[in-house]
């Protein structure tokens, strides 16, 4: 179905008047057309039935808006921007390096759907140090210039530093459990997204950002990344085949990924996409974790071994390359 | 479920069979189709065997004088069509010409919200020697300095919505040029031109999906030519219609 690859909003963010104009011009043309449509029943009270039901759906779904003019160099058909990397999976989702994207056209398409970023991520215990650095780079880097929230889950609300921010962003502080092991506090992650995309962020966000807190933005990172699910390339395994990918391989486990399968080994520590995805994949996770803890198995690497199985099989619609999740001892 | 528009207006009506029998072939196939025929001879719709999940749909529609006016008038069609019918009937919807022939895979690979088509004459040239409408006084007027690909009249699509979006929005520029006495240089093609220009495609199909082997011969670069013209004998269809009383040649081939 067409609407798996719309984005789902939230919020009502049209006017009536372009619908007024589009019922009026619509109604108008039928009502004075040429009945040259045999086969058409011509009856008014339908009509007016059909006009309101394509107004229900227009609201239900994102309009490619109007850009207006900008000027830029002309893409050129016989020369890819980039010749040293894979640019688009086989099932056709863009992979995001640079180069192979204008900023200011993709700024001017997402302002004018006037999109709102939400970005979690999770500090506990020792981890609230990493905020301050992580937040001051966010503002200087992420998604500039377009509306954030930041979703910041802690389980010491003090500890969390007072970092100023641009105009139409704003921090919210979320009160989360912390765990004995770490590899609990990851793997929980997936929990509590999936919880609280159903009951909040729904409402407030149009695409959700979520990453790992041990990190800090050290480039641009805007709304390129955007789409309906995407995952990010792990910088460790670009020149590795599928069987060396440190997938789960143990049946038994619900993350559990053959040899010979596997486009990709993405890393855990950033992936999003609208705010319904998001929450598809973090319940799948959380579900498929819990389903592996009765059965007293632990994947390898924990919420990332299944959030491979997942994107094994709800293919991403982006992928984006290792410059935006690096490591230094990857270099 | 994926609709498939082609237009067959007077003399048009002969490249039915060979269209509908290589879409049966090279055209979604395991996929649920409906073909939309408009057409102005309902009886002249040839009996095509259609494999399981796929119907055809005749729509009568009147034939306009003018060649220029048959191709323009389709944006207003579909979008009327799009409005009253498809968005109940199908996800997708396919616009194409109809001398054409399949001849290789045309599948799910091209579905996304809005999609063009490169113009096989054009996808080489700089954005200057693009035919768009140069006057400023058309709707359909795109500066020298702008412009990212040129797409092709004959082969756009996307999700029923953005289809029926485009039309609408094709037929209400042509409507307004119509009242200023202008006519944009490649008709509807103009019109679709400006509105890709403005609203971005989400995918955009190589000249694979479009070309002309006579015309342009078989360029290494394609690895595949899927939907191609289908030569025409220019003479035998201009001839004047002993059913109709129009002098015009009818609508324009695809090659320039």
């Amino acid at each position: 179905m067409a609407q798996s690859l719309r984005v789902l909003s939230g919020k009502q963010k049209r006017s009536l008047l372009p619908v007024t104009s589009f019922l009026l011009v619509g109604l108008i043309l039928s009502f004075c057309g040429y009945s040259y449509l045999i086969t058409q029943n011509q009856n008014p009270k339908s009509k007016l039935a059909g006009a309101s039901k394509a107004v229900g759906q227009l609201h239900s779904q994102q309009q490619l808006k109007r850009l207006p003019r900008t000027v830029y160099p002309q893409p050129d058909v016989l020369k890819p921007s980039r010749q040293d990397v894979l640019l688009v999976t086989p099932w056709l989702a863009p992979i995001v390096w640079e180069g192979t994207f204008n900023t200011d056209l993709l700024n001017e398409q997402f302002r004018l759907q006037n999109a709102t970023i939400g970005l979690t991520v999770f500090a506990l215990r020792k981890y609230t140090l990493f905020l301050r650095v992580f937040l001051d780079t966010a503002e200087r880097y992420f998604m500039v210039g377009h509306r954030v929230n930041y979703y910041i889950f802690t389980d010491q609300p003090d500890h969390v530093p007072h970092v100023l921010l641009r105009e139409g962003r704003q921090m919210v502080i979320l009160k989360a459990q912390s765990h004995a092991r770490w590899q609990d506090i990851s793997m929980r992650r997936m929990e509590v997204i999936s919880n609280f995309s159903q009951q909040r962020f729904l409402g407030e966000v149009d695409y959700l950002v979520c990453s790992d807190v041990d990190v800090k933005f050290s480039d641009h990172v805007g709304v390129e990344i955007l789409s309906s699910l995407f995952g990010t390339l792990h910088p460790g395994y670009l020149k590795f085949r599928r069987d060396n990918f440190a997938y789960e391989r143990r049946p038994q486990s619900q993350a559990y990924i053959p040899e010979d399968e596997g486009d990709f080994y993405y890393t855990g520590a950033l992936f999003g996409g609208s705010v319904l995805e998001v929450y598809r994949l973090t319940k799948a996770c959380h579900q498929a974790m819990m389903i592996d803890q009765a059965n007293g198995i632990e994947a390898k690497w924990h919420d990332e071994s299944h959030l491979n199985k997942y994107l094994l099989h709800h293919k991403p619609t982006k992928v984006l390359s290792p410059e935006y999740r690096w490591d230094k001892e990857h270099l | 479920t994926i609709g498939l528009t082609v237009f067959a207006i007077k003399k048009y009506v002969v490249f039915l069979k060979l269209f509908l029998e290589t879409a049966e072939k090279h055209f979604m196939v395991g996929h649920r189709v409906i073909y939309y025929v408009f057409t102005d001879r309902p009886a002249a719709v040839p009996r095509v065997a259609l494999g399981p999940g796929r119907r055809l749909q005749v729509l009568q529609v009147r034939a306009y004088a003018r060649w220029q006016d048959v191709s323009m008038r389709r944006m207003q069609m579909i979008a009327d069509f799009a409005e009253r019918r498809f968005l109940g009937e199908v996800d997708y919807l396919v616009c194409v010409d109809v001398d054409m022939r399949f001849r290789d895979h045309v599948g799910v690979e091209i579905l996304s919200p809005l999609f063009g088509t490169l113009h096989p004459g054009y996808y080489r040239s700089p954005r200057e020697a693009f035919p768009y409408e140069r006057r400023p006084q058309s709707q359909a007027y795109i500066p020298r300095d702008e412009g990212d690909f040129y797409y092709l009249g004959g082969f756009f699509g996307g999700s029923t919505r953005e289809v029926q979006r485009l039309t609408r929005a094709c037929h209400q520029a042509m409507t307004a040029d119509r009242a200023k006495g202008v006519e944009a240089v490649w008709h509807d093609e103009s019109h679709l031109n400006w509105y890709l220009l403005h609203h971005k495609p989400t995918r955009v199909l190589s000249p694979e999906y479009l070309w002309d082997e006579q015309l342009l011969g078989w360029p290494p670069v394609l690895k595949k030519l899927r939907f191609v013209a289908v030569p025409k004998n220019h003479q035998e269809i201009r001839k004047s219609d002993p059913e109709s009383s129009e002098a015009q040649p009818p609508a324009p081939d695809t090659g320039r």
